[in-house]
């Protein structure tokens, strides 16, 4: 029999995503998927599960969940501060965060604020098992799509697992390796595809400046305040594809980013648009945080996620085993 | 190409490629996109790094994996398929009677979009069902469809005030364009009327009903047919059909989700 999670607290947004919904952008469907996908993949990775498989992805708080009906495998990636092990008579102990856990029915997770970045995610060995919608179980709210019946968790909420081998052994993810698998610095972008609506005096401006992310920013964009971008010819273009991360430039000049939840199509004027190796640290960015912007070449945005990869194929070569329980694998968390 | 006009190509970002035909609402220029998009969809969309296309009115936006395909190499691939294309025996390849309920309560802005051009209601039901519309773009929402071709007297400024939420199957105009709702959603266009088709259900085969390309009329239902039809159309088992246009049967197989 699979695990069962009840959702005793949901946080504040929590929802299921995947790698994503490719392939239905002609139809108007975004690609949803984890705003922080190097967190999904590692989180994944450390349970023993493919690395674009459904887990929870926790907002600005994490929630608290029980395990239900068998044991299961568990680890919780990404920015989570506190997490403690509830048990079943009640005593708690604190859980580390990038490392695989096997916890015992009855006990739960409660996941605190998310102390560094915006989002967390909860991967579980085998999945969260929803139903596939057009391929993906990602969740997109603005639609009803996907996920656990199509919005996010609310109390209560019992979320199925995917069938998982027990693992042999429960990994430990190096802090040092995470560290140093995206280097800080300026948000990478390719001008592009309206850099042409803009003088190079604007665009110059707009690489210089720093902005602010804004509270107005969820999953479907982040919209900046800072110095404003002057159109050459106002804001208005007949509308085409936006892509994630997709630097828009409305009516006022504060810029837009589309992410992973944005609309297909837009009619505002695309100065920038952020490189893929840059898409997850950026979707950790808090409102209030400061950003800036520098402009590359398209052949260095396709070396920079080429790096990216081959340092997450590092790290998971020297994922190792946890000391205290690594000789033990059959052995629940304490 | 009887006429040879070549596209630019943009990047946007390294994973997506833009195939910019025209800056404007023309037809010309969409018929270039939709052609396109037509000879991609049967030829290279899911190989060599080809992952996908999203047409809408004056450009394309290919996606593709820069690991497998560079931004040359694709701009070759595409400017080879432009060389074949004929984009006068591209578009429509099917076409859609929608009903639609004019007016009332599924059409709130009917009699106020009238006055606003010195038209009766009957005036602007008779403009808006005559013309064979084409779906320029497919985008906003899950399966919203923009219509090409509304009676420049239909022309109407959007409302000052966005609507939060209006119903799936709405029917509505914007400016120059019109479109056909498939989920509810906001809106600041004005309500014209209100098809009980279900644009988008996820428990039919197929989810989506429209494509970029297809051509669209609208049939003018009364509020019985409405409810009659709705009924029907609530169980997924009813699928709407298209009517297939001369030519075009291969291409009818190969739409469909």
């Amino acid at each position: 029999m699979s695990a069962r999670l009840h959702v005793h607290a949901p946080g504040m947004l929590t929802t299921v995503q995947d790698a994503g919904r490719f392939g239905y952008e002609e139809h108007g469907v975004p690609p949803s998927g984890p705003m922080d996908p190097v967190a999904l993949h590692i989180a994944n990775v450390m349970v023993g599960n493919p690395p674009g498989i459904a887990a929870l992805e926790m907002t600005l708080q994490g929630g608290r969940y029980e395990v239900l009906d068998a044991p299961c495998t568990v680890c919780i990636g990404g920015g989570a501060g506190a997490v403690q092990l509830i048990r079943v008579d009640g005593s708690m102990r604190a859980l580390a965060p990038w490392q695989a856990h096997k916890l015992a029915v009855g006990t739960q997770l409660s996941i605190g604020a998310i102390e560094y970045g915006v989002r967390a995610y909860l991967a579980v060995a085998g999945g969260i098992a929803v139903p596939s919608v057009l391929g993906s179980a990602a969740t997109l709210t603005r639609a009803g799509l996907g996920g656990f019946e199509g919005r996010a968790l609310r109390k209560n909420d019992v979320l199925s697992i995917g069938a998982s081998e027990p693992p042999a052994w429960l990994r430990l993810c190096a802090p040092e390796a995470l560290a140093a698998l995206q280097p800080g610095g300026p948000i990478a972008v390719v001008l592009g595809p309206q850099d042409d609506h803009f003088t190079p005096k604007e665009i110059a401006r707009f690489l210089a400046a720093t902005y602010r992310v804004t509270p107005q920013s969820d999953r479907m964009g982040y919209r900046l305040a800072g110095p404003a971008i002057a159109h050459r010819n106002g804001a208005d273009i007949v509308s085409d594809a936006i892509v994630t991360g997709s630097i828009q430039v409305p009516g006022n000049g504060q810029p837009i980013i589309a992410l992973h939840d944005r609309q297909t199509t837009g009619g505002y004027p695309k100065i920038a648009t952020v490189i893929a190796a840059d898409l997850p640290r950026l979707g950790q960015c808090a409102p209030g945080q400061e950003l800036r912007f520098e402009a590359v070449s398209l052949a260095t945005a396709v070396q920079r996620w080429a790096t990216l990869q081959q340092g997450l194929a590092a790290l998971e070569q020297a994922l190792c085993a946890d000391p205290d329980f690594s000789i033990f694998p059959l052995f629940l968390t304490p | 190409m009887n006429n040879p006009v070549i596209p630019r190509f943009l990047p946007a970002g390294e994973r997506a490629l833009v195939v910019e035909f025209g800056t404007r609402i023309d037809d010309a220029i969409n018929r270039r996109v939709l052609a396109l998009a037509s000879l991609l969809r049967t030829q290279h969309v899911g190989k060599n790094g080809v992952q996908a296309i999203v047409p809408t009115y004056r450009s394309l936006s290919v996606m593709y994996d820069p690991q497998r395909l560079s931004f040359e190499a694709l701009r070759q691939l595409l400017l080879a398929c432009i060389a074949t294309l004929d984009e006068n025996l591209a578009p429509a390849t099917r076409r859609w009677r929608v009903p639609v309920c004019y007016g009332g309560a599924h059409g709130a802005d009917l009699v106020s979009l009238a006055a606003a051009h010195d038209l009766t209601p009957e005036a602007v039901i008779a403009l808006h069902t005559a013309p064979r519309y084409r779906i320029y773009m497919i985008g906003f929402l899950p399966g919203f469809a923009y219509l090409g071709g509304l009676d420049p007297q239909l022309h109407t400024p959007r409302r000052a005030a966005p609507r939060t939420i209006t119903p799936a199957g709405s029917i509505s105009i914007g400016g120059q364009q019109t479109a056909v709702a498939s989920v509810a959603g906001p809106s600041g266009w004005h309500m014209l009327g209100r098809t009980p088709w279900r644009g988008f259900d996820l428990r039919r085969s197929p989810a989506f009903l429209f494509t970029a390309g297809d051509e669209v009329v609208f049939t003018p239902i009364d509020d019985d047919e409405f409810a009659r039809l709705d009924a029907v159309f609530a169980d997924p088992g009813w699928v709407p059909q298209p009517e297939s246009l001369p030519g075009s049967e291969q291409a009818l197989t190969e739409t469909g989700l």
